[in-house]
């Protein structure tokens, strides 16, 4: 019986299925390395990936361009947290509750478009999603080949983020003020630096990031919208971050995780494994909480984390 | 006439209808050293502040260099030459000296960070000053006083030929100090002009080309330093009033040892080492002072001696009784009482009234608790008994210790730990932040605890104080006893055990 389980075809399908699982989790953690580390934490990534995926799936579907449905669903992602930034930057609100007021906002008017939109139907509308790219040459090298290199061009796009993210934290001036807002706001301000300039621009590309993400899991993963098509993974990507304590490479890593126990726990399920399927689904989830918990107390935030800063205030 | 830096006219600075500037004049001369003297909330850094573009003026004019200027943020004063040392240092801990620097410049490679070429520059800039600074060191790993010199070469760098440097040597020891002053001087010669900020009427007094005095807001006056100007003349421009700065002596010498700490081992709340193998003898009706430069394992001491913290290792003995990781609540019933830190997050519950913040140790007990219910009546009593007693500046018991100035905080807790006649006393930075007055008062209470019999531990930054207080001074660096010195000890030689140089053990008493 294991013999018939654990051939070479399941570990690549299983390894392939990780990478496209983990894409949705890191795209996001990606961009809220750049919010939190500004001293932002934005709890409303998942509303924001809602939005992303419903405005992405929308006007991929009525354009029928997939590509311009992921430009709609990153510029909505950055609209959406432009609410945020406003509520936690300008106005200096709990960003706790302000994060996830606008989850519970995003969760309804994603719905919402999406009745508007399509109206209540028996099937449910899909389009044809991105398909798998084989990269010449290095998809015929053996296994490789085929975990690494025959996903659809979203996939690559993302993975391309983490040079990017490096590149841009540490070699740019951009990146540099980032890092400054999120330490010591005071510092920066009396250098010169707009702090709340800084810090809308982390939320809104964090955003732009979410955006994508959101798309993705419309347009590139499934085919089609359901309400529950997120599924949390803007929250685990928020976890992500603290696991990662705010390094790209690391966020991968714990993006790659909950990417693994996801494939894992669907092709159990399919495989017929004798454990209740809800238990099953609960499984990535509970992987990622254990890990994030104890690799999250030997974080270190950003001094002025969730912090609002007023030059004003002595 | 000499040429002026800096001239400023009328400033008044308003917060929350209080003035913390009011209609202040001040002259920077180049190429001088210019002392801002006056006490803890006088407006000399929001005079600074205001200078440097941090805090907008509701009414007065700024001068640069003969012109009329609007500073209006930080990036316009650094564009007209002025750079800032703020006692809290600018710093942004897990970068490296070289991304704070490059934090407040335009790179030259556009939007790609100009590393190599900055952290070059700055060290010809540090070897010029001899600074001994490294441009790749991060700045946690750096010294308080290392921190300091990257904070003046930041400013340097940036092109700054007005320095204003808010108390600067609060942080240093003397010989640190001296080093600075060296280069401050080196700085003036090189024609800069520095505003000095400062509270300490020896640095004024040694460095100083000319001083301004602040009070309450307001200019009281400006002096030339020459020899005709005196300690007590500048003291009393700043106090408004004479300063007592010899306490009645109690004469009673110290008994037998209270309170006995062996070979302690601690960690901070990082887990590091803080504290190895800590010993000292602390006697009845003794102060024993403890120095050393801030972060070197004196908060964790007085935690661990509280009961606040868990000890790894050795032994505590209170008289006879053994005192190693019993709760807190067990320190407080045999008598060691604490004077913590920080009275904003430790000392006191800022929300909440006066009269409970009075009893937070005692409630439970009779009067002021029957079966478990409070007594109003008996807690209202207390506390106006102890308001009259210790002079507390407050309407009622029913304001919050948030709305009393520092100095009235403090004194509500020296009303709390002190009444309750303490065998052993710890007090950490009893005085900080607190007013000549303030601070004068505390002592006092201090020096009465003392002659009452108890054992005193005072943890200072301002060695003045515990030279004043103490019967001994232990000092502390890096989490070990590095030794201990009798009454009148010379403060260099304190100095140089806060560095690290261990104490010969021949001076070490037993």
């Amino acid at each position: 019986m294991l013999e018939k389980i654990f051939t070479t075809g399941f570990f690549v399908s299983l390894l392939a299925s990780t990478i496209r699982l983990a894409t949705p989790i890191m795209v996001p953690a990606l961009g809220q390395i750049y919010t939190q580390r500004a001293g932002i934490l934005n709890l409303g990534v998942e509303g924001t990936m809602l939005m992303g995926a419903v405005t992405g799936f929308a006007v991929a579907c009525l354009t029928g361009s997939l590509w311009l449905g992921l430009l709609c669903g990153m510029l909505t992602g950055m609209l959406w947290s432009a609410i945020m930034a406003w509520l936690s930057i300008t106005m200096k609100a709990n960003q706790v509750i302000a994060g996830l007021g606008m989850n519970i906002l995003g969760a309804g008017l994603a719905a919402y478009i999406y009745r508007v939109i399509f109206g209540v139907q028996s099937l449910p509308p899909a389009i044809t999603a991105f398909q798998s790219i084989s990269v010449p040459g290095l998809s015929d090298i053996p296994i490789l080949g085929a975990v690494f290199f025959q996903h659809n061009a979203l996939v690559y796009l993302g993975f391309l983020l983490l040079p990017l993210n490096w590149f841009i934290l540490e070699k740019t001036t951009f990146g540099l003020k980032i890092k400054a807002v999120g330490e010591h706001p005071r510092a920066a301000d009396s250098k010169g630096v707009s702090v709340a300039g800084v810090r809308y621009a982390a939320v809104l590309i964090g955003g732009l990031y979410a955006g994508a993400a959101g798309a993705f899991m419309t347009i590139a993963y499934l085919n089609t919208f359901t309400e529950a098509v997120i599924g949390g993974r803007g929250y685990i990507a928020v976890a992500v971050v603290i696991f990662a304590r705010f390094l790209p490479v690391r966020a991968m890593w714990g993006a790659l995780l909950f990417g693994f126990a996801s494939a894992l726990q669907m092709r159990l399920q399919a495989l017929g494994v004798a454990i209740a399927n809800q238990l099953m689904l609960m499984l990535p989830y509970i992987m990622t909480i254990i890990a994030l918990v104890f690799a999250s107390n030997k974080a270190e935030f950003p001094s002025a984390y969730t912090i609002p800063y007023s030059r004003m205030e002595r | 006439m000499e040429e002026l830096a800096v001239k400023m006219q009328g400033i008044t600075k308003i917060f929350n209808q209080v003035k913390a500037n009011d209609c202040v004049d001040f002259s920077l001369r180049k190429g001088s050293i210019h002392g801002l003297l006056g006490e803890n909330g006088a407006g000399k850094t929001t005079l600074m502040n205001v200078l440097y573009g941090l805090y907008q003026q509701e009414a007065g004019d700024i001068f640069i260099h003969g012109a009329k200027a609007e500073v209006d943020s930080p990036l316009k004063a650094i564009s007209l030459g002025i750079g800032m040392v703020h006692q809290h240092f600018m710093l942004a801990r897990p970068l490296t000296v070289v991304e704070n620097v490059m934090l407040g410049r335009k790179s030259r490679r556009g939007i790609l960070l100009d590393t190599k070429e900055t952290a070059r520059e700055l060290q010809t800039l540090s070897d010029k000053y001899g600074m001994g600074v490294d441009p790749y060191s991060k700045i946690w790993q750096l010294s308080v006083g290392e921190q300091q010199r990257v904070e003046i070469l930041t400013a340097l760098y940036m092109g700054a030929d007005i320095l204003l440097l808010d108390e600067p040597t609060a942080v240093l020891t003397p010989q640190e100090t001296n080093l600075f002053f060296d280069t401050l001087r080196q700085m003036r010669d090189d024609g800069k002009s520095i505003v000095l900020i400062t509270h300490k009427l020896e640095e004024i007094i040694a460095i100083v080309d000319e001083v301004t005095v602040l009070r309450d807001g307001k200019m009281i006056g400006t002096l030339n330093m020459d020899e005709s100007v005196t300690k007590d003349q500048l003291t009393r421009m700043m106090v408004g009033r004479d300063v007592l700065f010899n306490f009645k002596e109690n004469t009673r010498a110290p008994g037998a040892v209270r309170y006995c700490l062996k070979n302690l081992c601690a960690r901070n709340a990082k887990g590091v080492a803080a504290l190895k193998n800590f010993s000292l003898d602390i006697r009845e009706g003794e102060i024993v002072g403890l120095a050393g430069v801030d972060g070197n394992g004196q908060s964790e001491l007085c935690e661990v001696l509280t009961g606040l913290r868990p000890l790894d290792a050795g032994e505590i003995t209170l008289d006879d009784e053994k005192m190693a990781n019993r709760p807190p609540a067990y320190f407080i019933s045999h008598g060691v009482c604490h004077i913590p830190e920080d009275r904003h997050t430790t000392g006191l519950a800022m929300n909440w009234d006066l009269e409970l913040n009075l009893i937070l140790k005692c409630f439970y007990k009779a009067p002021f608790a029957k079966h478990g219910l409070l007594c109003k009546k008996a807690i209202e009593e207390y506390w106006e008994k102890t308001r009259a007693a210790y002079q507390i500046k407050a309407n009622c018991g029913g304001d919050t210790a948030r709305s009393l100035s520092g100095g009235n905080q403090q004194k509500v807790i020296l009303a709390r730990e002190i009444e309750s006649e303490p065998k052993v006393l710890i007090a950490n930075q009893p005085t900080r932040g607190l007013d000549v007055g303030a601070a004068e008062y505390v002592r006092q209470k201090l020096l009465n605890t003392r002659g009452n019999g108890a054992a005193l531990l005072v943890v200072s930054a301002d060695l003045e104080e515990l030279l004043q207080l103490s019967d001994r001074i232990a000092v502390i660096y890096g989490g070990e006893l590095m030794g201990i010195l009798e009454r009148g000890a010379d403060p260099y030689q304190i100095g140089e055990l806060m560095m690290g140089k261990k104490q010969e053990v021949s001076v070490c008493e037993a």
